[in-house]
């Protein structure tokens, strides 16, 4: 703690730009999360500009190193490893994002049903414990033993264990906001139950929730790949990072950039949507927000 | 003519150690217009009272079990939970204690009081806003339509309880339940929200019934007082009655506890000692089988450790629930 106030630590008008840099400054890893998932985004819409065929088999280019023709070289059938990664984050934002989008939606309304209705609160939680316990990996092999593999089913798959990590974050914040003066408050102003939990209670979990949904988010990339690198994930000609790896196993020590390709891009992007998670939770909780 | 009159009211709390009396048969009316001050220690049922009038009491840990609530001529206990929400804020409203906590952080201030307008009075949110507008000026809050658009975090403790006493007037209630409004407060803004209650039941007609435990706020405002303890009234006075004569030698001890401006200082110049009543308040789950005070009360005889003392009019419109009232009485003057 300075006790000399500099002229940085005055307030001034700024200009926006002046304003965007400092907010950047105050938190940089919300905005080195965010650019590399705009970033990605971006790569992904531009992919039919920018990357080419990557389904074009070339058996006179196989495993072929990086140049300037094959940026990111060639796979064991001539392959462009780049076109591959490039659609394959195509698979992985469409996983992570429906899967933190829907998961958060069911996982909302339960949650808020369990913290406001007490009663049915526990026979809910223990279902939840139960699901919880299934292993993704586990349930997807066995849902995709019962129907045709698609992306459809993996996301479905990694839904379903996913859905308890929210009921738990909303619920028990929901118990806590219920104890709330103003909860009571509201009630003896008489406020009917269901807009009670609209207007009243919702809101305060907007924050807990969003945070929760980009770790939800990078947790079902991960397993997705996991299962697409197992056999158990989208069908082996979507090209998905799990499946590149998959493919590009065997020939691993001749050709080791379709394997560290993809799964650097992996990583990369679930550092991203974990920074951005970090700097919202940051930023959304006022208490840790007041101190920046 | 009485607007809520509550019989014999008794709540109890259901918990692992037993079943604990938090109020056991309680008693009043309420006249339209009148202030009823409600005081006792913490713990003594006073806040209990208020929430079970309003069957706030959360039916897993506790219930009402005894006794009558009527409010205007109806039985509160035979209304449907929808009609008694229909009650709650619009016919008897309630300010707490917190108002740091009592308004929703996430809402602007012209929603929560829109709101409760809005819901009871049957009115769009245009004139729902309009009237919001003109309840933050009666309780005399500066530019109200910028306040309007504020959250709760940018108004101090005691503008928020002017904002608290607004969503509770909005819709004019016949009766506001004030439970402990002032004590989170600075003491400059307590007697501005006192006198502010006081006014607006003066320009609206409303009758207060507020619970405390600072005597110096009963005298300012009541007219008419119960003291509770342990769970039980016992003493109901006028407010002048109370001061200049306690009948109880619980209401004694909480006078005698209190510094007087107009006390007689002993010949040396000092000011007299300050007397605290010994002892604590009795667990509520194991009830004596005589007077309750009886282990604090320094005028206790057998008689007390024996029965419990009924309410009586010891006095015009003065009751006491104590065996030696008359004693008490004599001491005191």
């Amino acid at each position: 703690m300075t006790l000399i106030l500099t002229a940085e630590d005055m307030p001034r008008v700024a200009s926006p730009l002046a304003r965007a840099a400092t907010a950047i400054r105050r938190n940089p890893t919300i905005f080195i999360g965010a650019a590399l998932l705009v970033a990605l985004i971006a790569m992904t819409l531009a992919a039919p500009w920018i990357a080419g065929d990557p389904f074009r088999q070339a058996p006179i280019d196989r495993l072929r190193s990086p140049s300037e023709r094959f940026w990111f070289g060639t796979d064991q059938f001539g392959r462009d490893v780049f076109a591959r990664t490039v659609y394959g984050a195509r698979v992985s934002l469409i996983v992570g994002l429906s899967v933190a989008a829907v998961s958060s939606l069911i996982g909302l309304a339960i949650g808020l049903v369990c913290g406001y209705f007490r009663r049915i609160d526990g026979v809910i939680m223990r279902v939840m414990d139960g699901i919880m316990a299934i292993p993704s990996i586990l349930l997807a092999i066995a849902l995709i033993t019962l129907t045709r593999p698609g992306l459809g089913i993996v996301i479905a798959a990694i839904i379903i264990p996913e859905v308890p990590r929210i009921v738990r974050v909303v619920r028990s914040v929901v118990l806590s906001i219920r104890a709330q003066p103003y909860i009571e408050s509201a009630i003896a102003g008489g406020t009917r139950n269901t807009k009670l939990l609209a207007r009243h209670i919702l809101p305060n979990t907007l924050a807990p929730l969003i945070v929760q949904a980009t770790y939800v988010c990078a947790s079902a990339m991960l397993i997705e790949a996991g299962l697409s690198f197992l056999g158990a994930g989208v069908p082996p000609e979507i090209p998905s990072w799990g499946n590149i790896i998959a493919q590009g196993r065997t020939f691993f020590q001749i050709a080791p950039w379709s394997i560290f390709i993809p799964g650097g891009f992996l990583a990369v992007t679930v550092l991203a949507v974990n920074m951005l998670g970090d700097g919202l939770r940051d930023r959304l909780d006022p208490r840790l927000a007041r101190r920046m | 003519m009485t607007l809520l009159e509550v019989r014999d009211l008794r709540t109890q709390f259901f918990t692992a150690d037993g079943v604990v009396r938090a109020v056991d048969g309680v008693s009043f009316d309420l006249s339209p217009g009148e202030t009823l001050g409600i005081v006792g220690e913490s713990g003594c049922g006073k806040s209990v009272t208020a929430l079970s009038i309003l069957r706030l009491i959360a039916p897993e840990t506790g219930r009402i079990v005894g006794g009558s609530i009527r409010f205007d001529g109806r039985d509160l206990a035979t209304l449907s939970n929808e009609e008694m929400r229909e009650l709650r804020g619009h016919k008897i409203a309630m300010i707490f204690q917190e108002p740091m906590t009592s308004l929703n952080p996430v809402l602007t201030i012209g929603t929560q009081i829109a709101e409760s307008v809005v819901r009871h009075m049957r009115v769009s949110w245009r004139s729902a806003r309009d009237r919001a507008r003109e309840m933050l000026e009666l309780v005399r809050i500066a530019d109200p339509a910028q306040r309007l658009a504020e959250y709760p975090h940018q108004l101090s403790g005691g503008m928020r309880q002017r904002v608290m006493i607004a969503i509770a007037l909005c819709c004019n209630p016949r009766v506001l339940i004030a439970d402990e409004p002032t004590t989170a407060l600075d003491v400059t803004i307590q007697a501005q929200i006192l006198d502010l209650m006081l006014e607006l039941k003066e320009k609206l007609g409303t009758a207060i019934i507020l619970i405390t435990h600072d005597l110096g706020v009963v005298a300012e405002t009541c007219e008419r007082v119960i003291v509770m303890y342990a769970g039980r009234m016992v003493e109901q006075a006028p407010a002048a009655a109370l001061f200049a004569r306690p009948l109880h030698p619980y209401t004694r001890g909480l006078l005698r506890a209190l510094p007087r401006a107009d006390a007689d200082g002993d010949p040396a110049g000092g000011r007299p000692r300050l007397m605290e009543i010994p002892g604590i308040v009795p667990a509520l789950t194991r009830p004596l089988p005589g007077c309750a005070f009886v282990p604090r009360c320094s005028f206790a005889v057998e008689r007390c450790h024996a029965t419990s003392p009924a309410l009586m009019e010891a006095e015009a419109s003065h009751l006491v629930a104590c065996w030696e009232a008359s004693r008490v009485a004599e001491a005191a003057t």
